[in-house]
């Protein structure tokens, strides 16, 4: 039998959850069929944790595409479908060649497996990343770097945590529903260990009377504990939690059954979330937005 | 002695590839972190190494730590590997979140070259920072002139100095005292 999973119209980090909760019960040995023919728009984090499901699956899924021309086209061009093909049977038609030219795709779907992806994405990334932040997002060029690091160290936390390979995307756009301004966001999805269980990993690891995915989460990017024992350990989610606070943007870490958020005052999604539908591995999300008017730093 | 250290032609034999400029990823600081450690051991003199920064992109937090704290935590103790004295050159805004963060994580201290000024980034104790300030001021000094200019007893100025030596801030040339940055040319 094959359960199908609803995919809502517009997948986002929130929307997302719906997806998740028809999944979580189901054991990965369960044919399932996402059903994305209603999908009208996507996320980096949507597509990149559509990915990332699929690999929590044993028996191989099947993904229904978009049936609006647009939304199939968009998915193409963030290069989903490139790597949907080696991870679900796809049925609908969908553009075969990556579309290219003028896109708000700052970063097509990409692999990260290794530290050289990482050098890739970064310097893939630099010079439009220049471009977006200064004059569209209307920030100091002192938050292109920032933005470059973020970057690294999020995709550095599959290479060092996840114990397999992850996917990261990164956009830009308008986010009238929201916030009314642009953004540009980073969404980086693995299906891999999880915080919980990497540092359940660390030498001498005691865990605590509450120990779950919330406090595996508060532990990493809130005290930036690390699974090793070095004390230099750690230090990335903290760069990127500094820096997503210091241009007044949001950061997610979700992991397991919980998300940890730095919310910014534009937004009012509860700093810790639990009691979420599992989903393995971690799936981050950094949104930065445009500058308002007489914001200094 | 002295070395210089082009941090970007490093990081392309390091990686063996000419596209990269960015340091990023702990295992890329790691591994050219290992490159200067060999270079450093070739030789058992005193060697002061420049570590310029001038063609490096951008540096996250992860490499800094390999690249910049772990190379100096292996320095700063008693009992280093060799009498090895660094000096960062062409350290832009560009780089200094990453570094000040982890230089600041490890109570750290550097000294660094800007327009050829000498100027310490980093954590470093107030009497310290007075010493290293003042020895900088007055070239090169013994730790008499060191205290009398601080307002201080020799004893405290000595201990200062001994710290700074210890964090391979300050060499000490005979009974002088010299600052890394005055020393490079």
């Amino acid at each position: 039998m094959t359960h199908v999973i609803s995919v809502p119209p517009s997948l986002d980090d929130q929307s997302f959850e719906q997806v998740l909760e028809q999944v979580a019960p189901l054991s990965p040995d369960e044919k399932i069929l996402i059903d994305a023919r209603h999908a009208r728009w996507a996320s980096p984090y949507g597509l990149t944790a559509l990915l990332a499901l699929a690999q929590t699956r044993t028996e191989r899924p099947a993904l229904a595409v978009p049936e609006l021309e647009d939304t199939a086209s968009y998915w193409a061009r963030a290069a989903f479908f490139q790597h949907a093909e080696g991870l679900y049977d796809l049925h609908g038609s969908y553009p075969k060649r990556r579309e290219t030219g003028e896109s708000s795709v700052l970063l097509e779907i990409t692999p990260i497996g290794k530290s050289d992806d990482v050098h890739n994405v970064v310097g893939r990334v630099q010079e439009r990343a220049q471009q977006i932040i200064k004059n569209e997002l209307k920030l100091e060029s002192k938050a292109i770097i920032g933005f470059a690091m973020t970057l690294s160290e999020v995709c550095q936390n599959i290479i060092e945590h996840a114990g397999q390979g992850g996917w990261v995307a990164v956009q830009s756009y308008r986010w009238t529903k929201r916030l009314g301004r642009r953004v540009v966001v980073i969404a980086v999805c693995d299906a891999g260990m999880g915080f919980k269980k990497s540092l359940e990993s660390a030498p001498g690891h005691l865990p605590s009377a509450r120990w779950d995915d919330a406090a595996a989460l508060e532990e990493a990017v809130i005290r930036g504990v690390s699974r090793f024992r070095d004390r230099s350990r750690g230090q990335g989610l903290a760069g990127a939690r500094k820096y997503a606070g210091r241009w007044n943007g949001k950061m997610s870490v979700r992991s397991g059954t919980a998300r940890i958020s730095i919310v910014p005052d534009w937004d009012d999604d509860p700093p810790l979330v639990e009691g979420l539908s599992e989903f393995q591995g971690s799936q981050v999300q950094v949104i930065i937005p445009e500058a308002t008017a007489g914001v200094t730093k | 002695m002295m070395n210089h250290i082009d941090l970007s032609r490093m990081l392309r034999q390091t990686l063996a590839c000419d596209l990269y400029s960015n340091l990023v990823t702990r295992s890329t600081g790691a591994a050219v972190r290992g490159q200067i450690e060999a270079l450093l051991s070739a030789n058992s003199e005193r060697a002061l190494t420049i570590i310029d920064f001038s063609q490096v992109s951008m540096i996250d937090f992860s490499c800094a730590d390999e690249v910049v704290a772990k190379l100096l935590m292996r320095y700063a103790t008693d009992d280093p590997p060799g009498d090895a004295y660094f000096l960062f050159r062409g350290v832009t805004e560009d780089h200094c979140d990453a570094i000040e963060a982890v230089l600041e994580r490890h109570d750290l201290a550097l000294a660094v070259e800007e327009d050829g000024e000498v100027r310490i980034m980093g954590v470093l104790p107030d009497d310290e920072r007075l010493a290293w300030n003042t020895t900088h001021e007055l070239g090169s000094a013994d730790a008499g002139e060191v205290a009398a200019r601080m307002g201080t007893d020799v004893e405290r100025a000595t201990q200062a100095l001994d710290r700074l030596q210890r964090r391979r801030l300050i060499m000490r040339v005979d009974e002088r005292y010299v600052v890394v940055g005055n020393v490079t040319e």
